[in-house]
């Protein structure tokens, strides 16, 4: 089993709130692993400071056995750490096609050329069912094509580990299928860690779960383990009745 | 992008029209026309620069009045104390305006929205007093004045005198075409289309994989130096260096004259400082002639003229043309 991501003590805190609290953590590669936990847990936060939009208070990242710790945003993102926002985040005023064609072209002009634009934006596309909206001004695309579109973004920088915040959000049951499908698909080439809220979604997915509680490790272990674990239910249902 | 591709051909011709049109000009346009018209290229050069950044990567700065000064008195100043040539002094303009842009964009950079745009002001008032500063070798308000023997060059058998209006016209216009295609290039690039993805939202892009703080300090270069570009060739054409061109006024003019165009448009810089310059003069004109016993002054008929431009077009000329009829244009 080799790690592909890995926290040591890592701590996130604002002023008097420790938002994650020392959190030890390894992701192998290839899996799909979901991250739970209440509202306010720190997860968006713990993955935040996995991708480097935020700077840790303390503790260490790993990925691919290279201390990421310092590594701006931008430079995790070209070691192959992907990221898809909770709240949507596409470039509202350009066409589909130009939204992922950012993704495309950064990752391609690395390798030194410029040649299969076209190919790679209309894969991801096709892989996330929007090649026939390939000109539609993002804005102008409904709630769940957004949240494809934010997907197709984040397949189409190849990533090697793609986090995906909370990505069945506002998504209707009929969308969330489809979602289930294209992540179990996502996960054949890249490590997967998801956030989700959504628990028939994070049981039908997850090879492992994580559970987060007021920004500390509660649990790590199987659907099956988590579902029985104690500890879990009495973070999300409260203390048992005597 | 994707739909973008099919209007290579009206693109290509409407700027190649453009500049074709103003060629013509030279030979039709009256004397007094031919050299606002040489004043006004160049000036949409600034206007030009000043759209690359505020335009297309959503970059407000209200300093911009330091990189034309920079180019200025870079060139003019070696010039007048120097006595050194048009090319020297050139190249010398455009390197004051990049470094200047360089500097000020590491600094400036660390802030955005409201934060930038005083510290760009800050900035350029910074280098407006410091042109009064050293009047010794300015001079100030009064400003330079270039010995027009100076303002010429050899080229082999030839003599370029930039002084004479035709040559100042073509020279003007061989600027503004160099950074039109420039601009072109850039925003049709896919360093153009990173610049256009932070605007639209910095931390996707950050978040794409792309260095946006790099990314911003080229274009404030970039930027800095087209402007710088200007003011060199300003001095050179015109001959007059003064302090005006340093103050507040030449940092809000390049940003009236964008919007009015239409931001973000490749055109619309030319089309705002055409024509805020002649609604100036114009409207001057016409109130004495029509109205000769109102004592109203031009600036209010000016004004007046911005208020229904803004009310009609509020993504100014260009900008709204493009988003009602042409979508394609760049």
């Amino acid at each position: 089993m080799t790690a592909l991501l890995t926290t040591h003590g890592l701590a996130k805190h604002y002023g008097g709130l420790r938002a994650v609290d020392g959190v030890d953590f390894a992701l192998r590669a290839g899996e799909i692993r979901a991250v739970i936990g209440p509202n306010g847990a720190g997860k968006t936060t713990f993955v935040s400071l996995v991708c480097g939009r935020i700077a840790p208070s303390a503790g260490t990242i790993r990925f691919d056995g290279q201390d990421i710790t310092a590594l701006p945003a931008h430079q995790r993102v070209r070691l192959g750490i992907g990221y898809t926002f909770q709240i949507t985040s596409v470039f509202a005023n350009l066409s589909a096609f130009d939204n992922v064609a950012l993704s495309v072209q950064r990752r391609i002009a690395d390798r030194g050329g410029i040649a299969g634009l076209r190919t790679g934006v209309m894969d991801a596309l096709s892989r996330t069912g929007l090649a026939d909206r390939a000109g539609t001004i993002a804005g102008s695309l409904s709630y769940g094509h957004q949240r494809l579109l934010e997907v197709a973004m984040g397949i189409a920088l190849e990533p090697r580990l793609l986090i995906l915040d909370e990505p069945t959000q506002g998504l209707s049951d009929g969308e969330i299928d489809g979602f289930l499908a294209l992540i179990r698909d996502i996960a054949r080439q890249a490590t997967v860690l998801l956030i989700e809220h959504n628990m028939q979604v994070v049981m039908a997915l997850a090879d492992r779960i994580t559970v987060l509680n007021a920004g500390r490790t509660l649990a790590e272990g199987t659907p099956d383990e988590i579902r029985a674990d104690a500890a879990v239910q009495q973070a999300y249902l409260g203390a048992p009745a005597p | 992008m994707s739909g973008g591709r099919s209007a290579e051909g009206p693109v290509w011709s409407l700027h190649v029209g453009v500049v074709a049109g103003l060629l013509l000009l030279n030979f039709v346009l009256p004397d007094y026309h031919h050299g606002v018209f040489a004043r006004i290229l160049v000036l949409a050069v600034f206007a030009m620069g000043y759209n690359l950044l505020f335009g297309y990567v959503g970059l407000l700065s209200l300093g911009h009045a330091m990189f034309f000064a920079a180019g200025l008195y870079g060139a003019g100043l070696p010039m007048v104390h120097l006595g050194w040539g048009v090319p020297a002094a050139f190249s010398t303009g455009i390197v004051c305006g990049l470094v200047l842009a360089l500097a000020v964009g590491l600094l400036a950079l660390r802030t955005s929205g409201v934060a930038f745009m005083i510290v760009t002001m800050m900035f350029a008032q910074a280098l407006a007093l410091a042109v009064l500063y050293f009047g010794q070798w300015t001079r100030g308000d009064e400003g330079l004045v270039i010995a027009q023997a100076q303002r010429s060059l050899d080229l082999g058998p030839w003599r370029l005198d930039f002084t004479d209006p035709a040559t100042r016209y073509l020279t003007a216009l061989a600027l503004f075409a160099i950074v039109l295609s420039a601009t072109l290039a850039i925003v049709r690039s896919r360093f153009g289309r990173v610049l256009v993805a932070i605007r639209e939202n910095e931390e996707r892009t950050r978040m794409l994989g792309y260095d946006t703080f790099r990314n911003k300090l080229s274009a404030v270069v970039i930027s800095g130096t087209i402007c710088a570009a200007a003011g060199a060739t300003y001095a050179i054409l015109f001959g007059y260096v003064g302090s005006s061109f340093a103050g507040i006024q030449y940092s809000i003019l390049p940003l009236l004259w964008v919007l009015l165009g239409g931001s973000a448009t490749t055109l619309g810089p030319l089309i705002g400082t055409l024509l805020m310059y002649y609604l100036v003069d114009g409207s001057n004109d016409v109130l004495k002639a029509w109205l000769p016993d109102w004592r109203f002054s031009h600036l209010g008929v000016v004004g007046l003229a911005l208020i229904l431009l803004v009310l009609f077009f509020p993504r100014g000329l260009l900008g709204t043309l493009r988003q009602r009829w042409a979508g394609w244009l760049p």
